[in-house]
């Protein structure tokens, strides 16, 4: 099942997979070739024949000797970019999946989790490539051989040996997920959780030292440490285990190879000088099986990453599907708004509006009021297609928006949130990500405009300067009004502001609002403000 | 890379016991090694060349026994030495960073990956890396101890070519170990930029970024491959020597052993025992070098652990708080990076009064509440609180008679409930906290009333609607001072109101300071206290 659906992905660069494997059997079969060939050629030796009788397996004991590290050079370096590219494409991929569902459709998970899949998890592919597949996969082709081979002289030592390592390659994974009751699985989540603990006492330091929270926080994160050094401590027996079960196959083999080639040697069906041979084989071989249940731990860590980042493919999307054909409508320079009749929620079962209608005409100027949790944000949601009405219909010059490709409506709807997120980065490029290509002159006159140039110029580094996560090296109001020259420097023709003055002091909100109604032009706007003052001369919609 | 830094002693007491363990397994592995490889020699001798029977198999088995046993203990030791130190590395990193206090700049994604990935790292480290470094001091030793009489020969190309390994190791080190720290710098960035860019997910799709957002992560992810693959291939060609010395070795050995076999200067179960014990001599400097590069990880997260944990705390006092005026006294704080100072402040404010504190946007109002808080200490001037500089107070004994609603509280992802009583209260006081703040009727509209679950930062609620949890969280806590930061903002006319006639009420018998843009709430002060701005110099 997870297998089929990570094949695409595997797909593009199964060819240096397969390239990795062949290089890895290779090392791994000159490093059992190695042993085995020396093996013989000391028996042989002591038998003391002609040194000429000797050059064949003299050279090739040396080529082996050279051959394998090459080899277990290649198989990584190979190994590891294959592990990398497919890594790359699937953290692409997850983010394409994250940036569909958000917002409304990743109201179950946490932000620091999410970003927890993206890094860490996503990571989880390289283990499963590089210390998964790619060492059962040479195991299996270098076990095959040895059984034959050792087989073909001592038939009970081959079986031994086919037996012990069946038992190292899949006995002993199967004991350790009985054992562990999947401990490797539980550190994942675990660790998403660590991330998330972390994160949120970090962001609220302040508040939790104010209000004495500060010690209980960091006892839930050791709390979680607990329990993570708890799964480790259950990995701990279980790693134990199959190191013990390893060294025991591996002297099971020797032993039954030494006392059944002894056997043989007696009854004159195995050659003296190839016991060395059956006997010590099989511990080359283990040394490259031996890192299997090892293997299969990470398989089980693997696999949960995996879960998770299925998790976030299999979550349902808050859009409904745009039917076969999303229309890409031409809208006049500034399209007509209607939102008529509509309901909406963002959980089910919880109505955040109902029986909502507004009309925003080409160029209009209209305000939509009420008070605190009556919607306002819900209404702004549906215009810039976050959301799909639940009943009734939005539509952009008459197109109903559930037919319109989302980024399409975007790149027509421009929404400042009240909540709007900066950048860890600097003021420029908080504002270049309205518009990439923007000159100078045009960040400073969008800056301007939110009446905030005149501090940027105060500032050592200017524009450059960064402005912290979540912008807390910025004032509440420096933050808004950046917020706010950022969707000035956008093109949007249609604008929504959520309270672009909160923060301000009244004389400059007031006159921030008249400069921002001008400065729209013929941009329509639709404020969502709680000052009384600026609805002069608005169109007002209560809520 | 050094070996061990002897800071991991000193802060993971795990450690060293650890190593005594690891160095007592050791010695043992090597013992029953070398018994081992004489058993096996004698056995296949007798049987090849004088005719033996089947051997005595009791012997062998007792060994192999003992050396899983062995390998069960080095495992588990070894596991649980990992998990133990990385959780008292994680506990005192979380700890300090905690104690650094929320004006500390390293990004939280970076602290959570260095707690989180970071640490994990160790686990080769403890478990392939150090064990193998002792084996690969104890292994040869002890066989060349016991393999000298036996064989000079090969005494000696082991003796020539095993230090080898460890010279050019240690050069491979030297050229790897900024590598590998940049690595894991890159990592612990990618990490927290993943963080930033999933909180601003929406921002990015209301900008039409998320797209290109995709092909950047597809780039850097393909930089870092790049960049990794360049560190990996200097690592791995490491190993490529080592194995390549190793190996090379061993084959020279065997062609050796079997040529002075020809000429019957050796004797056959001689030469076996030096076949089984030459690789094993090798392997632990193999796998050392195999090991390499996930235990250089390790201990490059180590190191940044050790820098956190070695930035010194803010020097805390430890006086009692008193009673009293709370005193701004030409004070003056400053960030780095700005050439105005954030704040200056002068002003006497008595037990009892409601301040307003105005001026426009980034006069300094929500510092002056930070430096009275004691997160930012003054450049320059003193805060005192009853004739005590506040800087000799204890923090938290201060902070306790603070009541405080930043802009923009933090809202756990928990219960309505939880959000109010951050440290747990009885369910009345909550209500009645919340009722005050006027924030009773949307609870109990919301599906599951107080225990209704909120998301990060609060999602799930209107921005009016946290800023009343928040309010709601000042009113549970009885403080006689209380430091409100805009606590009207993003409420209607109406709610801002009634909110303001809860702050009255709350106000009675405390000293109330409010950062304040609306005019009706400013009326609601005692006095206004106007910050200049930076802009315009203080006394101006
Ligand atoms: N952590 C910080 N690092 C650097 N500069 C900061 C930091 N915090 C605040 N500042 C700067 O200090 C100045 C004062 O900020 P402060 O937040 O105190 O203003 P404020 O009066 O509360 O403004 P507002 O009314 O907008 O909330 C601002 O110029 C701000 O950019
Ligand atoms: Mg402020």
């Amino acid at each position: 099942m997870t297998v089929l659906r990570a094949y695409p992905l595997i797909k593009p660069a199964a060819g240096r997979l397969a390239l990795a494997v062949l290089a890895g059997a290779g090392a791994a079969g000159a490093a059992v070739a190695l042993t085995a060939v020396s093996a013989w050629l000391i028996s042989r030796a002591a038998l003391h024949p002609p040194v000429l009788h000797l050059m064949v397996a003299i050279v090739a004991v040396r080529a082996f000797g050279l051959s394998r590290g090459v080899l277990r050079y290649l198989e990584r370096l190979i190994g590891h970019d294959a592990a990398f590219r497919i890594l790359g494409d699937v953290r692409a991929r997850l983010f394409t999946r994250l940036e569909r569902l958000a917002p409304a459709g990743l109201a179950d998970f946490r932000r620091a989790d999410l970003a927890q899949r993206l890094a860490a998890d996503v990571d989880a592919v390289l283990d499963l490539v590089t210390r998964v597949a790619l060492p059962y996969a040479v195991a299996a082709v270098v076990g095959l051989a040895a059984v034959l081979v050792v087989g073909a002289l001592v038939p009970v030592a081959g079986l031994t040996l086919a037996v012990a390592l069946l038992v190292v390659a899949i006995g002993v994974p199967l004991l350790q997920r009985a054992a562990a009751r999947r401990a490797d699985g539980r550190l994942a989540p675990l660790r998403g959780e660590l991330t998330t603990g972390v994160v949120d006492l970090l962001h609220g330091l302040a508040d939790f030292s104010v209000y004495g929270a500060q010690q209980s926080r960091l006892s839930r994160l050791d709390d979680v440490d607990a329990r993570m050094t708890q799964a480790s401590r259950r990995s701990a027996n279980v790693a134990g285990l199959s190191a013990a079960v390893t060294v025991l196959s591996t002297g099971v083999c020797v032993l039954v190879g030494l006392a059944a080639g002894a056997v043989a040697v007696r009854s004159g069906a195995l050659p003296g000088e190839l016991l060395a041979l059956v006997v010590l084989t099989p511990m080359a071989v283990f040394e490259i099986a031996g890192p299997l249940p090892m293997a299969a731990q990470t398989y089980v860590s693997a696999r949960a990453s995996m879960r998770r980042l299925a998790e976030l493919w299999d979550a349902p999307s808050p859009l409904s599907s745009l039917g076969s054909s999303p229309a890409t409508p031409v809208f006049s320079d500034i399209p007509e708004i209607r939102v008529e009749n509509v309901t909406a929620g963002w959980v089910p079962g919880r109505t955040a509006v109902s029986g909502v209608s507004l009309t925003l005409p080409p160029g209009g100027r209209v305000a939509l009021v009420g008070p605190s949790g009556s919607g306002k944000s819900t209404v702004a949601a549906l215009l810039v297609r976050f959301l799909d009405p639940r009943a009734g219909r939005v539509t952009l010059d008459g197109t109903d928006l559930r037919s319109i490709v989302p980024e399409r409506v975007r790149e027509v709807v421009g929404y400042l949130p009240e909540d709007a997120y900066l950048f860890d980065t600097t003021i420029g490029d908080n504002l270049r990500i309205a518009r990439p290509d923007a000159t100078g002159a045009a960040l400073e006159q969008a800056l301007a405009s939110a009446r905030l140039l005149d501090w940027v110029r105060t500032l050592p580094d200017g524009l450059d300067t960064l402005v912290g996560e979540h912008g807390m090296a910025l004032s509440g109001g420096q933050r808004r009004r950046l917020a706010l020259a950022r969707i000035l420097l956008g093109d949007a023709r249609v604008l929504i502001l959520d309270e672009p003055t909160e923060h301000l002091d009244d004389e400059t909100a007031g006159e921030l609002t008249r400069d921002l109604l001008a400065a729209a032009g013929h941009r329509s706007v639709l404020l969502i403000t709680h000052r009384e003052a600026d609805l002069d001369g608005l169109d007002v919609v209560r809520l | 890379m050094k070996p061990l830094d002897p800071r991991l002693l000193r802060y993971a007491r795990a450690t060293r016991a650890y190593l005594v363990a690891t160095v007592a397994l050791g010695a043992v592995h090597a013992a029953l090694l070398i018994t081992l490889a004489f058993l096996l020699a004698d056995a296949i001798t007798g049987v090849f060349l004088h005719g033996a029977g089947v051997p005595q198999l009791l012997p062998l088995i007792a060994v192999v026994a003992a050396r899983s046993v062995v390998a069960w203990l080095q495992e588990v030791a070894a596991t649980r030495s990992a998990a133990a130190v990385k959780s008292e590395l994680r506990r005192r990193l979380l700890a300090h960073v905690a104690g650094l206090g929320p004006y500390h700049r390293t990004p939280a994604g970076e602290i959570a990956t260095l707690a989180g990935h970071g640490l994990d790292a160790l686990d080769a480290y403890f478990a392939r890396y150090l064990p193998q470094l002792v084996l690969s001091v104890l292994v040869p030793g002890l066989l060349l101890a016991r393999l000298l009489p036996a064989d000079l020969i090969a005494t000696l190309t082991i003796a020539v070519t095993l230090p080898l390994i460890p010279v050019f190791m240690a050069l491979v080190g030297m050229h790897t170990e900024a590598a590998t720290k940049r690595q894991f710098r890159l990592l612990a960035r990618l990490s927290h930029h993943f963080l930033d860019v999933v909180a601003g997910l929406p921002t990015l799709k209301l900008f039409g970024r998320a797209g290109a957002q995709a092909g950047i992560i597809r780039r850097i992810s393909g930089e870092q491959r790049q960049q990794t693959m360049r560190t990996l291939r200097t690592a791995f060609l490491s190993s490529l020597v080592l194995e390549l010395l190793a190996t090379l070795s061993v084959a020279l050995v065997a062609v050796g052993i079997g040529l002075r076999l020809v000429h019957g200067e050796l004797d056959l179960a001689t030469a076996l025992t030096v076949l089984i014990l030459a690789p094993e001599a090798y392997r632990p400097l193999r796998e050392v070098g195999a090991n390499y590069h996930a235990s250089a990880e390790g201990l490059a997260a180590v190191e940044e652990v050790f820098a956190i944990l070695e930035t010194p705390l803010p020097a805390e006092g430890g006086a009692a708080p008193r009673d009293g005026a709370l005193v701004f006294d030409q004070v003056e704080v400053r960030f780095p990076g700005r050439a105005e100072p954030a704040l200056r402040l002068s002003a006497t404010i008595e037990p009892g009064e409601i301040v307003a504190l105005t001026g426009p946007s980034g006069c300094g109002k929500s510092t002056a509440l930070a430096a009275l808080l004691g997160f930012v200490s003054p450049a320059s001037g003193t805060i005192t609180v009853g004739g005590v500089d506040r800087e000799t107070i204890a923090p938290t004994a201060w902070r306790s008679k603070i009541a405080w609603v930043p802009q923009r509280p933090h809202l756990i992802a928990g219960t309505v409930r939880e959000n109010i009583a951050l440290t747990g209260a009885d369910h009345d006081a909550v209500v009645e906290a919340a009722r005050l703040a006027g924030a009773d009727t949307f609870i109990a509209a919301l599906p599951d009333g107080y225990d209704t679950l909120l998301g990060d930062a609060g999602s799930g609620l209107s921005a009016g609607q946290r800023q009343r949890i928040a309010l709601a969280r000042a009113f549970l806590k009885d403080a006689p001072i209380v430091l409100l930061d805009e606590p009207t903002a993003n409420l209607d006319t109406t709610t801002a109101a009634e909110v303001m006639d809860a702050i009255r009420r709350l106000a009675h018998g405390r000293t109330v300071l409010i950062a304040a843009h609306r005019p009706e709430l400013i009326a609601l002060a005692d006095r206004e206290l106007r910050l200049a701005g930076s802009l315009t110099p203080a006394g101006a």
